[in-house]
C-alpha cells in the first residue's frame, strides 16, 4: 500500500514539475524573450545573492555545530600518550578553521562581489607568478610544521620508551563477534597459541605445553591499572577486526595470521571519568534519552569497539575495559582463574 | 592518419538503427551511452543510500518499503544486518566506480577529447566501442548481483578478505562476490581499453596547432587520468585475479591460520594485509581519477562563465601533474593501523601531507579566477563553484587523515565518511553535474530548463552539506562507520538525533535528483533548440555544428592559433575569441 502511495506521489510530482516547467516557457513567451534559458543579469543578482546567503549560513552552521556538538564528543584522553595527541588535533583543528573561515567566505563574496552584468568587462589576467609563488610556499612552509609536529607525535606513540619497566602483557583476541582477554599471568609471559590448537574449553587455542601459558589468564572483561604500561597484543580468530579504545586514543587491526600491537599507559580510572564535567552531562542526556524510551540507566564504562568490518553482528561488537587502582586491579587479578585451573 | 578519407568512407556506411544507436563507435553516441548507463547506476547507488539512511536514522521502525524492495532481507519491515552490510559495500562500488569513474570519465573523455583537440573521432572507435560494452556488461552482472539467493557482496567496497573470501563468514561472500568480482574484472577492462584510446587520441590526434600547452584544462585533466588508470588498475586486477584463486582453487595469498565458526582452514602463509596494498595501490590513484575529470570540467566552466582566463594555467597543469605522481606514493595512509613498520607510516605521512600544496594551489587558482570576473551563474557554474568549497572542506579534513598520530582515533570512523564524501563524492558529483549543464546543448543540441536546474542545485548543495557536516561530529564522538545500528552501545543514544537530521537531509537531497533526471529527458526530447556556441565559449567542440556529424566537422578540421581562455581579452571587440581565430595584426598572443 505504502510502496503504491510513493509511486502515486512519486508520478503526481513529476505531472507537478512538468507544468511549472509550462507555466515557465509560456511566461517567458508571453514577455517576448529570445530563449529563457540564457542567463540574464537578473539572474546574476539572484543567484549571487543566494551564494552570498549561503556562505553565511556554511560559516554559521560550522560554528553553530562547534558549539552544539561539543557535548556528543569523546572526553579528555584517558591515556597518557592520547594527550599528545589531542594536542596535535587541537592545532591541526585550528589550523583547519582558520584556512576554512578565510577561504569559504571569500568564494562566497567574490560570487557575489562579481556577479555579470551586461556593463561590465571581467579583467584579463592570466597568471601571477608572485602571487603563485607566495601560496604556494605559504601552505609548504606550515604543512612542513604539521608534518614534522606530527611524525615526532606518531613515533612518540607507536616506539615509546619501555626501557625504565616491563609493560604488563595481555593479549586480545578477536573472533566472531566477541573480544577475549588473556593476561600473561605471573611471569608476564604469554604462551604460545595458535587457532589450530582451538579445542573444547581451550577457545584462544593456547598451547597447553609451553610452560609460560599455565598461568595465562582469560577474562571477558579488560581490567588495567592506572599508570601502568600495557602492550596489547591482538589477534584474530577468523576475519580482520579492529581493537578500536577511543577513550584511550587507541587503535589497531587485528588480523588473522599476523601479529600486531599497541603500548600505552592508562592514566585515568574509571571511577576518575566518570566525575568529569563533560561526561556527567552527557551521561545525565544520555539517561533522559533512555528514560524516555523506557530503558535501563546508562553508567560511563571505556569500551573496546570492533571497527573493521567483520560480519553480520560487527556493530555490537564490544568489551569493557575496567582502569583501576593497582590495588583494585590486584584483588581482581587474584579472583581469576588461571589457564591451567579453567581447563 | 588521413581524417578525410576516413570521413569519406564513413558516408559509405549505411546508418542503422543498431550502428547508430547501440553499437555505434561514434565517441558522441558513447559519450551518451556511459552518461545514461551511469545515471542508471547513480540512481540504484543512492536509492540504496536513502534506505540503510532510513535504518541509520530509525533503527527500531518497521518500514513496509524494505520488505517491497529487498523481499526476505527485509521481512516484515525490519532490515537484516547482512543485507545492510550488503547495501553500503553495492553504494560504495557503484558510486565510486560505475558512476564516478566509468559515467564521469567515460562521458566527458568520450565526448570533449575528440571535440576539444579537433580530431574526427577517437583514435580507435572500435575499441572505444568495446570499452562501453564491456562497462554495460560489467553493470549488468553487478546489477544481478543483488538478486542472487545468498544476497550481494558485502565486505564493505574495499572487499577485505579474509572476510570477502570466506562464505563462511558472511554470506555475501558467496555468489555475490564472485559476481561482484567479475563484474569489476569487466569494468578493468573497459576502462583500460577507454584509457588507453583516450591517452593515443590526445597524444597523436591534435589538430594544427593543438599544441600541448594549448589544450584545455579538461583535455590536460582526462589526459592524466587515463594514465592513472592505465598504471593503477591493472594492479586491482591482479589482486582480484589472486582473490579468486583463494576463494575458488584453494590457494593462501591472503589466508592464514583461521578458524571461521568451528571450521579450521587449512590455508596458511598469507597475508590479508598483501591484499590491502594491492588494493590501495590503486584505490588512492583511483580517488585521484574520479576528481581530476571534475577539476578539468570546473577549470573549463569557471573559465567561460567567470568571462576571464583561468588563472595561472601552467600551475593548474603541474598541480594536476604533480597530485598524479603523488597519488601513487600515499596509498599507506589507508593503512596505518594495519600494524605495518612505523617507519613505513611516517613515509605516507609525508608524502601525503604534501598533496595538501597542490591542491591548494588548485583550490587559490579557482578563487582567482572569480575575482575581478563577470560571473555569468548559470547551473554549471554553480555547481562548479560547488565543488570549490566542497573541495577545500574535505581537503581540509585530509590535513587530520593524513597524519598517522590523528587517524589512529578516528581511522574507519565517521569522520572518515564525512571527509571522502565531501573531498571525492561531492566535488565529483558537482562537477559532474556542471559537465552536463554545461555541454548538454553540445550533447543533444537542446537547451535544459534553467530554473529547474536552479532549484536542483539549491536542494543538491544544501543538502550535501546537511548530510556530512554533521557527520565529522559523529566520528569525534568515536562512532565506527558500518554500524547497522547504533543501539547496541548507550554511549552512543545521543548521536540518534544528529542521524535523524542526517537522514532528513539526505532524503530531501536524493529526491531534488528527480528534478535533475526530468530536466535531463525532458530537454533531451523537447528542451528549446540550441545555437552553436551558447555559453559563448573558446573551444572548439562549439565550433562544430550542433548536428552531430560522424567526422564532426564538415569538411576541414579547424586550426588552433591561440590558447583556449582568450575571455575578455583587451582590444577585442567580444569577450571571447575562440582557438580558431587567428592571431589579429598587432595583438600579443598570451597564456602559455
Amino acid at each position: 500500500m505504502e510502496t503504491l502511495l510513493i509511486i502515486v506521489v512519486g508520478i503526481l510530482g513529476l505531472i507537478a514539475l512538468g507544468q511549472i516547467v509550462r507555466i515557465f516557457e509560456l511566461s517567458s513567451q508571453v514577455r517576448g524573450k529570445d530563449d529563457e534559458n540564457d542567463v540574464n543579469d537578473s539572474d546574476n543578482r539572484t543567484q549571487g545573492m543566494l551564494m552570498l546567503i549561503a556562505g553565511a549560513v556554511l560559516v554559521g552552521t560550522f560554528v553553530w555545530m562547534v558549539v552544539d556538538y561539543a557535548s556528543i564528543l569523546l572526553p579528555k584522553s584517558a591515556s597518557e600518550h592520547g594527550v599528545e595527541i589531542d594536542n596535535l588535533w587541537d592545532i591541526s583543528m585550528w589550523l583547519i578553521v582558520i584556512v576554512f573561515f578565510i577561504t569559504q567566505p571569500i568564494l562566497f563574496y567574490f560570487t557575489y562581489r562579481y556577479r555579470g552584468s551586461k556593463n561590465r568587462k571581467a579583467v584579463y589576467i592570466e597568471h601571477n607568478n608572485k602571487l603563485e609563488f607566495i601560496w604556494t610556499v605559504v601552505p609548504a612552509v606550515v604543512l612542513a610544521g604539521l608534518i614534522i609536529y606530527g611524525l615526532t607525535t606518531w613515533s612518540d606513540v607507536m616506539n615509546p620508551d619501555v626501557t625504565e619497566e616491563e609493560p604488563i602483557e595481555i593479549e586480545i583476541y578477536a573472533k566472531q563477534f566477541g573480544w577475549t582477554a588473556r593476561y600473561a599471568g605471573a611471569d608476564n609471559k604469554l604462551g604460545y597459541a595458535n587457532v589450530g590448537m582451538i579445542e573444547g574449553a581451550n577457545e584462544l587455542g593456547v598451547d597447553i605445553n609451553d610452560e609460560h601459558a599455565l598461568d595465562d589468564v582469560v577474562t571477558k572483561e579488560l581490567h588495567l591499572p592506572v599508570g601502568k604500561r600495557v602492550v596489547l597484543r591482538f589477534r584474530s580468530q577468523d576475519v580482520i577486526h579492529s581493537a578500536y579504545l577511543p577513550h584511550f586514543r587507541v587503535q589497531m587491526n587485528c588480523v588473522p595470521g599476523t601479529k600486531t600491537h599497541f603500548s600505552f599507559i592508562p592514566s585515568v580510572t574509571t571511577a576518575d571519568i566518570r566525575k568529569e564535567q563533560l561526561v556527567i552531562d552527557k551521561v545525565k542526556n544520555i539517561n533522559e534519552i533512555r528514560a524516555a524510551k523506557g530503558e535501563d540507566p546508562y553508567e560511563y564504562d571505556y569500551l573496546i569497539l570492533c571497527n573493521k568490518i567483520c560480519g553480520a553482528a560487527h556493530y555490537s561488537m564490544q568489551m569493557k575495559i575496567v582502569v583501576e587502582t593497582q590495588e583494585e586491579y590486584d584483588k581482581w587479578m587474584s579472583e581469576q582463574k588461571s589457564f591451567a585451573e579453567a581447563l | 592518419m588521413a581524417h578525410d578519407e576516413s570521413h569519406d568512407h564513413e558516408h559509405h556506411h549505411k546508418v542503422t538503427f543498431w550502428n547508430k544507436y547501440v553499437f555505434s563507435e561514434d565517441h558522441k553516441m558513447i559519450s551518451k551511452q556511459f552518461l545514461i548507463t551511469g545515471m542508471i547506476m547513480g540512481i540504484i547507488g543512492v536509492t540504496m543510500s536513502l534506505l540503510f539512511r532510513l535504518q541509520l536514522a530509525w533503527p527500531e521502525k518497521e518500514w513496509p518499503i524494505f520488505e517491497a524492495l529487498m523481499g526476505k532481507w527485509g521481512a516484515d519491515g525490519v532490515m537484516d544486518p547482512n543485507i545492510y552490510l550488503a547495501l553500503v559495500t553495492i553504494h560504495g562500488t557503484i558510486m565510486v566506480f560505475f558512476v564516478l569513474t566509468a559515467g564521469l570519465s567515460g562521458t566527458f573523455s568520450n565526448l570533449l577529447i575528440p571535440l576539444q583537440i579537433g580530431a574526427r573521432d577517437m583514435a580507435s572507435g572500435f575499441l572505444n566501442m568495446l570499452s562501453y560494452w564491456f562497462f554495460f556488461a560489467s553493470s549488468i552482472v553487478m546489477v544481478l548481483s543483488l538478486f542472487v539467493e545468498s544476497g550481494p557482496a558485502s565486505a564493505g567496497w574495499t572487499v577485505y578478505p579474509p572476510l570477502s573470501a570466506l562464505p563462511q563468514a558472511i554470506p555475501g561472500s558467496g555468489m555475490g562476490m564472485t559476481l561482484w568480482l567479475v563484474s569489476m574484472s569487466l569494468f578493468i577492462v573497459s576502462s583500460l581499453l577507454g584509457a588507453l584510446n583516450y591517452i593515443v587520441t590526445v597524444l597523436n590526434l591534435r589538430t594544427k596547432g593543438m599544441s600541448m600547452t594549448r589544450l584545455p584544462l579538461t583535455i590536460w585533466a582526462f589526459f592524466v587520468t587515463a594514465i592513472l588508470g592505465v598504471l593503477s588498475f591493472p594492479v586491482l586486477l591482479s589482486a582480484a585475479l589472486l582473490l579468486i584463486f583463494d576463494r575458488s582453487f584453494g590457494t593462501s595469498f591472503y589466508l592464514s591460520d583461521i578458524m571461521v565458526g568451528s571450521e579450521l582452514l587449512t590455508n596458511s602463509g598469507g597475508s590479508p594485509i598483501l591484499f590491502q596494498h594491492l588494493f590501495w595501490f590503486l584505490g588512492h590513484p583511483e580517488v585521484y581519477i574520479i576528481i581530476l575529470p571534475a577539476f578539468g570540467i570546473t577549470s573549463e566552466v569557471i573559465s567561460t562563465n567567470a568571462r576571464k582566463p583561468i588563472f595561472g594555467y601552467r600551475a593548474m597543469v603541474g598541480s594536476i601533474l604533480a597530485i598524479a605522481f603523488l597519488s601513487f606514493i600515499v596509498w599507506g595512509h589507508h593503512m596505518f593501523i594495519t600494524g605495518m613498520n612505523p617507519f613505513l607510516g611516517s613515509v605516507f605521512t609525508f608524502t601525503t601531507l604534501l598533496i595538501a600544496i597542490p591542491s591548494a594551489v588548485k583550490a587559490f587558482n579557482y578563487i582567482t579566477t572569480l575575482w575581478q570576473g563577470n560571473l555569468r551563474l548559470t547551473p554549471a557554474m554553480l555547481f562548479s563553484i560547488g565543488l570549490v568549497s566542497t573541495f577545500i572542506t574535505g581537503g581540509l579534513t585530509g590535513l587530520i587523515l593524513g597524519d598517522s598520530a590523528l587517524d589512529i582515533n578516528v581511522h574507519d570512523t565517521y569522520f572518515v565518511v564525512a571527509h571522502f564524501h565531501i573531498v571525492m563524492g561531492l566535488s565529483a558529483i558537482f562537477g559532474m553535474f556542471a559537465g552536463v549543464y554545461h555541454w548538454f546543448p553540445r550533447m543533444f543540441g537542446r537547451r535544459m530548463i534553467k530554473s529547474l536546474g536552479y532549484i536542483h542545485f539549491w536542494i543538491t548543495f544544501v543538502c550535501a552539506y546537511g548530510v556530512f557536516m554533521p557527520m565529522h561530529f559523529l566520528g569525534m564522538a568515536g562512532l565506527p562507520r558500518r554500524y547497522y545500528t547504533n543501539t547496541a552501545f548507550p554511549m552512543f543514544d545521543d548521536l540518534a538525533d544528529i542521524n535523524v537530521l542526517i537522514s532528513v537531509f539526505a532524503i530531501v537531497g536524493g529526491l531534488a535528483q528527480v528534478a535533475f533526471i526530468f530536466n535531463f529527458f525532458y530537454s533531451a526530447v523537447r528542451g528549446k533548440r540550441s545555437e552553436q556556441n551558447p555559453w559563448k565559449s573558446n573551444t572548439l567542440e562549439w565550433t562544430a555544428p550542433v548536428e552531430h556529424l560522424h567526422g564532426n566537422w564538415p569538411g576541414e578540421l579547424p586550426t588552433v592559433y591561440r590558447w583556449p581562455y582568450d575571455y575578455s581579452k583587451p582590444g577585442m571587440e567580444e569577450d571571447f575569441v575562440p582557438q580558431n581565430v587567428p592571431i589579429m595584426d598587432g595583438e600579443v598572443e598570451t597564456g602559455h
